[in-house]
């Protein structure tokens, strides 16, 4: 029944012997030891446990580990570079856009990929994005206060 | 070697380093060797008899270790409430007893709610044990339910259970003053029905645990959601398993939010810790989200009937209340407690009263347990006293913010004693409520408003003047309000010899930003850097004990702990300074980080030297030990009540129902503040989860079935990014006497003020005076602006 899967993650190659309904959320985690990605539901809608695969933002719940062999995924331990944060990462600490933290690396992967994008979102287009990211804590007032800060941070490098 | 004053200051959080590269350390993230995963056979049915379980096909199968269902668990006892209403206790207010039922870990006779858990499946991989899981059998025996708040107590109503006729868990009164008179005189009185929907806390960790016991030492280490976790450590040992608490750690590691949710001892994390010590393997259970709607206790659900009485001018002469509180299926470990005694005890609100009664009737229903979510109890009277006063102020045909001015209770310090016996500590409302409006530009916003209207558009204000109790609790008060635990807090300091610092508090932080906070409190009273202090929090095997986080009291409670351990490891530096100093301890005073002789700042010793002393004893008073570690416990003398003035702004589109926030507003007085930015992050968080209940969120049961429509974030309205606004806050500060930090707590003040200042503020826009229940979805508010045209 077993299958295997192999794949990059964060540069790194990895392959492993899995269950063909195990989730890349669970590869990720279970297997490849990087538990920076969350799961907080079982229908698509937090956003806890977006990475990139393949440049593209994806929820990791929401894909098979098959559906991605030989792809090229990267989770939130890869957004730090020689022990440099990623302008969004320095945001969310600037302006307190996290609290309990469990939504941050989801958070963080998805604003990436909107400044990717959109290196200058108005407030409405970062709320817009966030759709697919739910945060409990934090009211969104500070992680858009966040997004605005690296989008700034950026702009000027 | 002065350093800048850190109270007050919003430095950055210290705790956010390892969130934001993904180091943080959740419990679904604790890998053990020999781990073995549990998956729950749960009940589908609201209500049914357990006719036989099967578990045959579910063992034989691979990767099967045990499978366990409440028969095997011979021994074990309920999950215990620890909040008693009896009037053998003398509990205040009781009129029936409660109705202690009992709540097994597993279920084996009958299931009371969908999601009720009769058995448990352990194996080797996640996937074999949710596949054995499903080949275990049950049959069952469907029974009729019942779910509806207002129908559990009707005659024919389905039991529910042997011990509580009627399903009624208990019957509480509170109030003061002559209600009779105050209706008897008034000129005006308003009668609503105010329906406080069921709430679900969605913290986005879901709850889980893993349980280790390590045979060769007879220890069980418990790693769980929990937001206090000795007293988790204790519920399980002293009440349910019965076993030897020195013997059990419970380690609350990084926990992703809770809002009262992981307050409570659940059936998964006993049965997970019983299971481990049969199967001597590690056991980890991880709810799903569909789990965690299942059977996270569940928040509010009230129905009330309120009657105010008004003079002519406005003034507030009597209130009434009856509420029939929705407690769920079984009682959860602090549930009576929240529809009563932190309810009932708020309805004085801000406003001088003439005469109060409140009475609550809990019942039970084939539903998920219902108990604190944030805010507890505090909401559900906000909303019932907002709302009415609100609806007030239209039959007097009164603004409502001079009808607020009108009834504020005048500024004071000390003591304002309510009519529904608690007695206020420090409160300035109407100062808050002036700088709201200023920032509103109140007088402008309703000539907007005014030519808005004329021109089709429907925008209304909704004001929110609340107050809450917090800073939980003084034990003597709350014991005698049958609490079956105190509610102090612990704090330890313990200086090593370096002169670094680690700090140990019983509360625990799953968001609030301890490890920021603490480190700013204890590093400013020692005056050392802050890089030199370490908070440690969440590990019964580190911390002496604790009770922690609810009731916004981490502050003001766990943070005087801290302040009366530092000022005892300064007395016991001054007397080794006085020693090295050859002076005498009652001339040694502490400034600038060392110990100096009072008047001669040349003759010092720092901070680090005397605590390097402490532990290379050499040169040493007689008589004193060494070592420089101190341990307090701080039992609050009074509940702290903060307060403030919260605005909405909204518009309303009377032909679809459609409601959008304009602008949000709050003011709020948590008297002193610690860290500004965290203060004013978690007033933002509170806000939308007080809009939430406002404009989308209520978990909804099928009336026949029983069954939880709203079980996943597909059916269950969560407040998302761009539905809302960004809000404008500020804050006064009228500083408590009750504790020497004049902090009153700051965690759950927007969740409080935030659902009847968006209802009023759609109220007002419709230009009608009451909407009956919430959510205010569209086609409520569709359906309540054709009734006031056709009104009209």
């Amino acid at each position: 029944m077993k299958t295997t899967v192999s794949m990059t993650v964060n540069g790194t190659p990895h392959r492993y012997e899995v269950e063909p309904r195990l989730l890349l959320v669970h590869y990720v985690r279970e297997l490849c030891g990087l538990t920076g990605t969350h799961v907080g539901c079982d229908t698509s809608q937090c956003g806890a446990c977006t990475v990139h695969l393949d440049g593209q933002a994806v929820k990791s719940c929401t894909l098979f580990a098959v559906q991605c062999e030989g792809a090229q995924v990267a989770t939130i331990e890869s957004m730090a570079k020689d022990g440099q944060l990623h302008p969004i990462q320095e945001g969310f600490w600037e302006k307190h856009g996290l609290q309990c933290g469990f939504c941050t690396p989801g958070m963080i992967m998805s604003a990436a990929q909107l400044l990717e994008r959109n290196p200058k979102p108005s407030e409405m287009e970062i709320r817009h994005w966030l759709e697919g990211n739910l945060c409990r804590c934090t009211g969104y007032h500070n992680i858009v206060k966040a997004i605005q800060w690296a989008a700034e941070k950026m702009a000027a490098r | 070697m002065a350093t800048a004053r850190l109270l007050g200051s919003s430095i950055k959080r210290r705790e956010d380093p390892r969130f934001i590269t993904g180091k943080g350390n959740y419990t679904d993230d604790v890998k053990l060797p020999g781990m073995t995963y549990a998956v729950f056979v749960r009940s589908p049915h609201a209500h049914a008899r357990i006719k036989a379980i099967r578990t045959d096909a579910a063992r034989k199968r691979a990767g099967v270790v045990a499978v366990f269902t409440g028969k095997d668990m011979a021994g074990v006892n309920s999950l215990p409430c620890g909040w008693d209403l009896r009037k053998e206790k003398n509990i205040p207010g009781v009129v029936q007893d409660l109705a202690m039922v009992p709540h097994m870990p597993l279920a084996s006779d009958v299931a009371r709610h969908v999601g009720d858990p009769v058995a448990v499946v352990i194996a080797d991989s996640q996937e074999a044990a949710t596949d054995a899981a499903e080949q275990v059998a049950v049959d069952w025996e469907v029974l009729p339910a019942v779910t509806a708040t207002d129908g559990a107590a009707a005659s024919g109503a389905p039991q529910i259970h042997a011990g509580a006729p009627g399903n009624v868990a208990f019957k509480w009164e509170l109030g003061g003053g002559d209600v009779a008179g105050a209706f008897k005189q008034a000129a005006v009185v308003v009668k609503k029905r105010i329906v406080n929907q069921r709430l679900i806390a969605n913290a986005m960790e879901p709850r889980a645990c893993v349980a280790r016991y390590e045979d060769a030492t007879g220890e069980l280490t418990l790693w769980v959601t929990s937001q206090n976790p000795h007293v988790h450590r204790l519920l399980m040992c002293a009440f349910v398993l019965g076993i030897p608490e020195h013997k059990v750690r419970v380690i609350a590691p990084d926990v992703g939010g809770g809002f009262g949710s992981k307050i409570f001892l659940y059936n998964e994390e006993v049965v997970c810790s019983w299971a481990s010590r049969h199967i001597k393997r590690p056991i980890r259970w991880t709810a799903t989200r569909r789990e965690a709607y299942l059977t996270d206790a569940q928040g509010r659900d009230h129905v009330t009937d309120a009657e105010l009485a008004l003079a002519k001018d406005g003034k507030i002469l009597g209130l009434k209340v009856a509420t029939t509180a929705n407690l769920g299926a079984y009682l959860s470990t602090f549930a009576p407690a929240v529809p009563t005694f932190l309810y009932g005890t708020l309805l004085n609100g801000v406003y001088t009263i003439g005469a109060i009664h409140c009475q609550v009737t809990g019942v039970f229903t084939n539903t998920t347990p219902v108990d604190a979510y944030r805010g507890a109890g505090r909401p559900e009277a906000c909303y019932v006293l907002e709302r009415m006063v609100d609806a007030g102020a239209a039959a007097l045909n009164m603004d409502p913010a001079e009808l607020r001015r009108k009834n504020f209770i005048p500024p004071f310090s000390g003591a304002f004693q309510t009519l529904v016996a608690v007695a206020y500590d420090s409160g300035n409302y109407g100062r808050a409520f002036d700088r709201l409006l200023e920032m509103l530009d109140y007088k402008k916003f309703r000539a907007e408003q005014a030519e808005a209207r004329k021109q089709g558009r429907h925008l209304g204000i909704g004001f929110s003047t609340y107050i809450e109790a917090c800073s939980i609790a003084p034990s003597k008060v709350v014991g005698a309000l049958g609490a079956g635990a105190g509610l102090y807090e612990s704090g330890k300091v313990r200086v090593h010899p370096t002169g670094m610092v680690t700090v140990y508090t019983g509360s625990h932080s799953h968001g609030q930003g301890h490890e920021t906070t603490f480190a700013q409190l204890v590093a400013d009273e020692l005056q050392i850097p802050i890089e030199q202090v370490e908070v440690v929090h969440g590990d019964t095997g580190a911390i002496p004990f604790g009770m922690g986080t609810y009731g916004s009291r981490s502050a003001s409670v766990g943070g005087t702990a801290l302040l009366m351990s530092v000022n005892k490891v300064k007395e016991k530096g001054k007397r080794i300074a006085a020693h090295l100093l050859e002076a005498a301890p009652s001339d040694i005073e502490y400034a600038n980080g060392q110990f100096q002789v009072r008047g001669a700042p040349g003759k010092a010793v720092p901070f680090g030297a005397v605590a390097l002393t402490a532990y290379v004893p050499h040169n040493y008073p007689d008589g004193l030990e060494p070592g420089l570690e101190e341990t307090s416990f701080y039992d609050p003398a009074n509940f702290c009540f903060p307060f403030g003035a919260h605005a909405c702004i909204a518009e309303v589109e009377p032909e679809t129902g459609q409601v959008t926030i304009l602008r949000y507003l709050a003011v709020d007085d948590v008297g002193n503040v610690i860290n500004p930015m965290i203060v004013d992050g978690m007033v933002h968080g509170g806000i939308a989860q007080g809009v939430g209940q406002a404009l989308w969120e209520g978990a909804v049961y099928d009336a026949g079935s029983g069954q939880l429509v709203t079980g996943s974030m597909m059916d269950y309205a969560l407040p998302k990014a761009d539905m809302l606004p960004s809000y404008e806050t500020d804050r006064t500060e009228t500083p408590t006497p009750v504790n020497p930090l004049g902090i009153k707590g700051a965690g759950e003040t927007g969740t409080i003020a935030a659902t009847p200042a968006v209802v009023n503020a759609v109220v007002d826009a419709l230009g009608i005076d009451h909407i009956e229940a919430m959510p205010l979805t569209p086609e409520r508010v569709w359906t309540a602006a054709r009734a006031a045209t056709s009104r009209k």
